[in-house]
């Protein structure tokens, strides 16, 4: 009898035939960062590189303050965090709690420009507050252009983050242990003591990761808001050192540099990092404490929630009032305006619609090597690559892609392209983790109830799959076209006249000093990125099959 | 030859060992019985096609179906739960026993009309699967199933979650079906008494292999080894 | 509806631009202050265009300085026709980077108010470098760029980025002039009151007029803008008696330019007074080519340098990327 081709030869064919979509997504990944890789290590030069980041003094600065300004601002994140969270906890009922709660996911989906602005209005140098302190007969002279902005603004971004990302450790304390605690007499810093905190320190951790990582790659804020060498981040100085100084093998080494710093940051966090799960979900907190009702705590509670509430819409107020104050027909009559605004949005949608065919490459993939191959490590191999983009800050991608294209003298050609690509890979774990979890739930629950009925390929999509993913991939894609509507990084670097992006044009118009016309232009990215949401979030969600 | 032949079945899962021969014959049913862990559930998948034996071979009417995709296969399976997408109406989740698309003929409207009278659906067609009582749930499976047309039921222990009237019910139906369209039924069960209400045949498994096999009746009264009475004496208790 | 009125009207003025694209369009890359509002570059176009039969397409970049790296960035598939804005510290490197073509004008035959003889590069205008400072919030002006330096309890200063702009690179060679080598003392000297390092001189200069800093690294011809248009002598020029560095502004063609004709053509016209005119009352500064009408009144009693300063282009192009460096790790402490 004649040998078959071999069961492992078959067997490799089985898998590979059903797995392709996984393994072209990896695949396409792998060669982007290591194409990534490779430019840099060439452009840069080991020697170089050594050198560079071992005596250059200025560099040695640079990474020194990237680590500092992102400690800090992730201590008081963090800091101020624990207790708000802890009054919306202590508090589960008040009218506009939920309201409340919307305001503080606000921060993370506004453009960061647009939000440096309004920090700038608010919190600047002759900002609002500023005469606030002067009409109570304060002053205050310090400089706010440098750490003192930058940590302000990373605290306006991750400060209603941490709260939100904290908030449901309440929901793991069992109302048993509320119940015991009364019946023991526990006063409110026992009751932290001895239920909170533990709860707590199960998303401390993780909460902080992330936070960190975020200030650690903070480009636009820095750019702003640095106000000059001395507070200058890795990200910022890789912008100059291509923008500014025309010095690619500095870029190239200030890039590895981030990746090296990036990735070690990633893999020693993976672990905490890992349990955070994105979700549009809010803690109820509707729980018994003994502590809720006294009157003094109540009173702090509502006035922490307060402050923190003003902290937060005070800057976007400012520039929705600016906005609407501004010189609004010569700003939307401006057709650069509009040319902006759809490059914007035609990135943005391209960018979630590559982010979404990776994902699901690498979702179904997965699924599959989990549910009927049983290879669980190689179906994790591929959710790690999904996730592997937040090692590669997209400012890194960026710098790579730049430099291959520079000899060919197409990168400016390319810029639209390029900022398509690096804007997926930035969302890219973001869609990972939101669809994720729903599809992998899909298959949990119905993937062999679907082989017993011989439902496969478009018919499970449709009829098992879409109906579960539907409202996360809606939420997913939306907030992936939103981010990437507002996103400056990469767009900044490619700044052409062919390749300007809103939120660049909005950073000209701020450095061309025309504060109120980018003031009117800061509403219309906001307009954009809220109309992109809805409609997406909307269009997809409510999409019956 | 026998209806369902598990012809020197092997599998492994890490280090658990699985090892089966047997025979069923055609129109009976067949309670399998034993600890958990003995490998009852795998028994179903391997013959449902979920899992892919090592070694070995089964044959459902001298046809080997050991290669076929669970689908093509000419069985179908009743599990715990999840036998029905909760976002589909219950007649749309029978459909889908006709067609993995849900595009229907006219004959295949008659069959589900068919299946849902057998299993005393009407007028039930419309709901969702959450907005009807956890029997109704597993009829509606149970006939989908039928509009499958499949010659072997596998039971996964469906009725589990049921009162013991409604899983009373649940077994007559399914005996009352056996016999009315000459299905072979397997059923895994925790309880041996309830599945004796049904099935005449048993097969005990311990440890991934078949340790006794025969008439139910006679294993209970009359167990073999030492594991067997373990088992009893416990489910006794 | 008004809203959805204009934003159809927009869409349509962007049609119609697409539509006109046809006629031939040079590409100038200059400062961002250039082609604000109130700089030169919308009476520029519009005159340029009166009888070109094309269009003037103006790109702003963050400051002069910013032009060089985006022409070695971009080489040779620059959509750049014409670079205006870089000054004469630059021109050095940039003429190295062989994308500039020569201008072919007869100097002799221009009538220049400075010296020239560069055949790449040519003047448009021309100032001094100065601190300008808000009378209502300094008492106490500073005589020298030594006393500004070393006054350790002085006024906070905003200053331009030397990496991208033209004034912030002057104030870099400004230093190293007075100071020679104890230039990166004096920044450390200077850094503390250094309130921030903008990219560009209009970021700067915004960020003075609202009032961060009482003190702007900026021109000596600032003041005449003020009493110009404001009639105030609210904002002056501090002399300092060192001298003051020099800033001539300087534009060439690209070789690669499929638009020759048409930068030949913009060069003359830079030179002539229809463009010369605009420069005293737009940019500012002192224009390099003849005018059809004397310098307006707000120019006189400006600041007079004692001495003029200015390092040779080829010394500072040796070691320009030196000092920068130099700059940036003092500064970065």
């Amino acid at each position: 009898m004649a040998r078959s081709p071999g069961p492992l030869t078959r067997k490799f064919y089985a898998i590979a035939r059903i797995s392709w979509p996984g393994v072209v997504s990896a695949l396409f990944l792998l060669l982007l960062i290591g194409a990534t890789f490779t430019v840099l290590l060439i452009g840069s030069g080991p020697i170089r590189l050594i050198n560079d980041l071992g005596k250059d003094p200025y560099l040695r600065q640079v990474v020194g303050f990237t680590l500092w300004q992102a400690s800090l601002s992730t201590l008081l994140s963090i800091g101020m965090a624990i207790p708000v969270a802890r009054a919306f906890a202590r508090q589960p009922s008040f009218p506009g709690r939920r309201l409340v709660l919307q305001l503080l996911g606000l921060p993370v989906v506004t453009p960061v420009i647009v939000a440096v602005l309004g920090i700038i209005a608010v919190y600047g140098q002759s900002g609002i507050l500023r005469d606030g302190l002067q009409l109570l007969g304060l002053s205050w002279s310090g400089r706010f252009y440098g750490l003192t902005g930058i940590l302000v603004a990373h605290v306006f971004f991750n400060f209603p983050l941490s709260v939100r990302m904290l908030l449901p450790a309440w929901d793991r304390i069992p109302s048993e242990n509320w119940r015991l605690a009364s019946q023991l007499g526990m006063n409110s810093r026992q009751l932290f003591r001895w239920l909170e905190w533990p709860a707590l320190t199960s998303v401390l951790p993780g909460t902080a990761a992330v936070v960190f990582l975020l200030c650690f790659s903070s480009f636009a804020v820095v750019l702003v808001l640095g106000g000059g060498p001395s507070a200058t981040t890795i990200e910022v100085a890789i912008y100059q050192a291509l923008r500014f100084e025309f010095d690619p093998p500095r870029a190239a080494a200030l890039a590895l540099g981030q990746l090296g710093i990036c990735t070690a940051l990633v893999l020693g966090l993976h672990h905490w990092i890992r349990a955070q799960s994105i979700s549009r979900g809010l803690a109820s907190g509707a729980r018994y404490r003994p502590d809720a009702d006294q009157s003094i705590h109540r009173s702090f509670d509502l006035a922490v929630i307060g402050l923190t509430s003003t902290f937060v819409a005070l800057p976007l107020a400012a520039i929705v009032y600016a906005g609407c104050t501004g010189p609004l027909s010569s700003v939307l009559l401006d057709s650069r305006l509009w040319a902006a605004a759809g490059r914007s949005v035609g990135i943005a949608l391209a960018a979630a619609a590559v982010a979404l065919s990776l994902a699901a490459g690498l979702l179904v993939t997965s699924r599959h090597l989990v549910f009927q191959l049983r290879r669980r490590t190689e179906s994790d191999v591929l959710q790690i690559a999904g996730s592997i983009t937040l090692a590669v800050p997209p400012m890194v991608t960026g710098t790579g892609l730049f430099l291959l294209l520079l000899p060919l003298g197409i990168a400016f050609d390319l810029a639209v392209l390029v900022i398509i690509l690096v804007n997926a890979t930035l969302v890219l774990p973001y869609m990972m983790r939101t669809v994720g979890p729903a599809f992998l739930d899909a298959g949990h629950r119905y993937d062999r109830l679907c082989r017993q009925l011989g439902m496969s390929g478009w018919y499970r999509l449709r009829l098992a799959d879409w109906p579960i993913i539907r409202r996360p991939l809606g939420f997913a894609v939306a907030l992936c076209a939103t981010l990437s509507v507002g996103d400056m990084g990469v767009a900044a670097l490619f700044d052409t006249s062919g390749a300007i992006t809103l939120p660049v044009l909005l950073y000209h118009r701020l450095g061309a000093y025309r504060f109120d016309e980018a003031a009117v232009t800061a509403l219309a990215l906001i307009v954009l990125c809220a109309v992109v949401f809805l409609v997406v979030d909307r269009g997809i969600g409510r999409w019956h099959s | 030859m026998a209806f369902l032949t598990l012809k020197n079945l092997r599998f492994r899962q890490g280090t658990w060992q699985f090892a089966i021969d047997a025979k069923i014959e055609r129109n009976s049913c067949t309670a399998i019985i034993g600890p958990s862990g003995a490998g009852k559930s795998t028994l179903l998948s391997l013959i449902a096609g979920f899992e892919r034996p090592e070694r070995g071979a089964i044959f459902v009417d001298a046809e080997d179906i050991t290669a076929l995709a669970p689908a093509l296969r000419p069985v179908t399976i009743l599990f715990q739960e999840n036998n029905l997408f909760a976002h589909l109406t219950l007649a749309r989740n029978i459909g889908l026993g006709r067609h993995p698309g849900l595009q229907l003929s006219a004959e295949d409207k008659t069959r589900i009309e068919e299946a849902v009278a057998a299993v005393g659906l009407d007028g039930l067609e419309d709901r969702l699967p959450e907005s009807v009582s956890g029997g109704e749930r597993q009829r509606a499976a149970l006939a989908r199933c039928l509009c499958q047309d499949r010659a072997v039921l596998l039971l996964d222990e469906p009725f589990n979650s049921l009162d013991p009237a409604l899983r009373h019910e649940m077994r007559s139906l399914v005996d009352r079906l056996r016999r009315e369209r000459c299905l072979t039924v397997l059923l895994v069960s925790h309880n041996p008494e309830e599945a004796a209400e049904i099935a005449d045949t048993a097969l005990f498994m311990h440890g991934g292999q078949i340790l006794e096999r025969g008439n139910l009746e006679e294993l209970l009264k009359r167990p073999r080894t030492s594991q067997l009475a373990h088992y009893l004496g416990q489910s006794r208790e | 509806m008004k809203f959805l009125l204009r934003g159809g009207f927009a869409l349509l003025t962007a049609i119609t631009y697409c539509a006109q694209a046809e006629t031939e369009k040079l590409t100038i890359y200059t400062y961002s202050s250039f082609v604000s509002d109130w700089g030169p570059g919308p009476a520029v176009k519009k005159a340029f265009e009166r009888d070109c039969n094309c269009e003037l397409d103006f790109v702003g970049l963050e400051d002069g300085a910013a032009l060089l790296s985006r022409l070695q960035l971009e080489g040779r598939h620059s959509k750049a026709d014409i670079i205006l804005g870089l000054d004469t510290n630059l021109t050095t490197e940039a003429a190295a980077t062989g994308l500039l073509a020569p201008h072919g004008l007869n100097i002799d035959e221009l009538d220049l108010s400075i010296d020239w003889t560069d055949d790449v590069f040519l003047p448009y205008d021309y100032g001094h470098f100065a601190f300008v400072y808000d009378s209502e919030a300094l008492a106490v002006v500073p005589g020298s760029l030594e006393a500004l330096v070393q006054d350790t309890s002085g006024p906070q200063l905003i200053i331009q980025d030397p990496r991208t702009s033209t004034p912030g690179l002057g104030l870099l060679l400004w230093i190293r002039v007075v100071f020679g080598d104890d230039a990166p003392l004096a920044w450390s000297q200077l850094a503390p009151r250094i309130l921030t390092v903008t990219a560009g001189w209009s970021t700067a200069y915004g960020l003075f007029l609202e009032g961060e800093a009482p003190l702007v690294l900026s021109y000596t011809t600032s003041p005449a803008y003020h009493r110009h248009v404001e009639g105030t002598d609210r904002y002056r020029a501090a002399a300092f008696s060192e001298g003051h560095y020099a800033q001539i502004e300087v534009a060439a063609k690209l070789a690669d330019s499929p638009h020759q004709a048409l930068a030949d053509r913009f060069l003359v016209f830079m030179l002539s007074p229809a463009f010369q005119d605009l420069i005293p009352t737009t940019n500012w500064m002192f224009p390099a080519g003849r005018t059809s009408q004397p310098l307006p009144d707000a120019f006189t009693g400006l600041v007079q340098p004692t001495r003029t300063l200015l390092i040779e282009p080829e010394q500072v192009a040796a070691h320009r990327r030196a000092w920068v460096r130099e700059w940036l790790e003092v500064l970065g402490r």
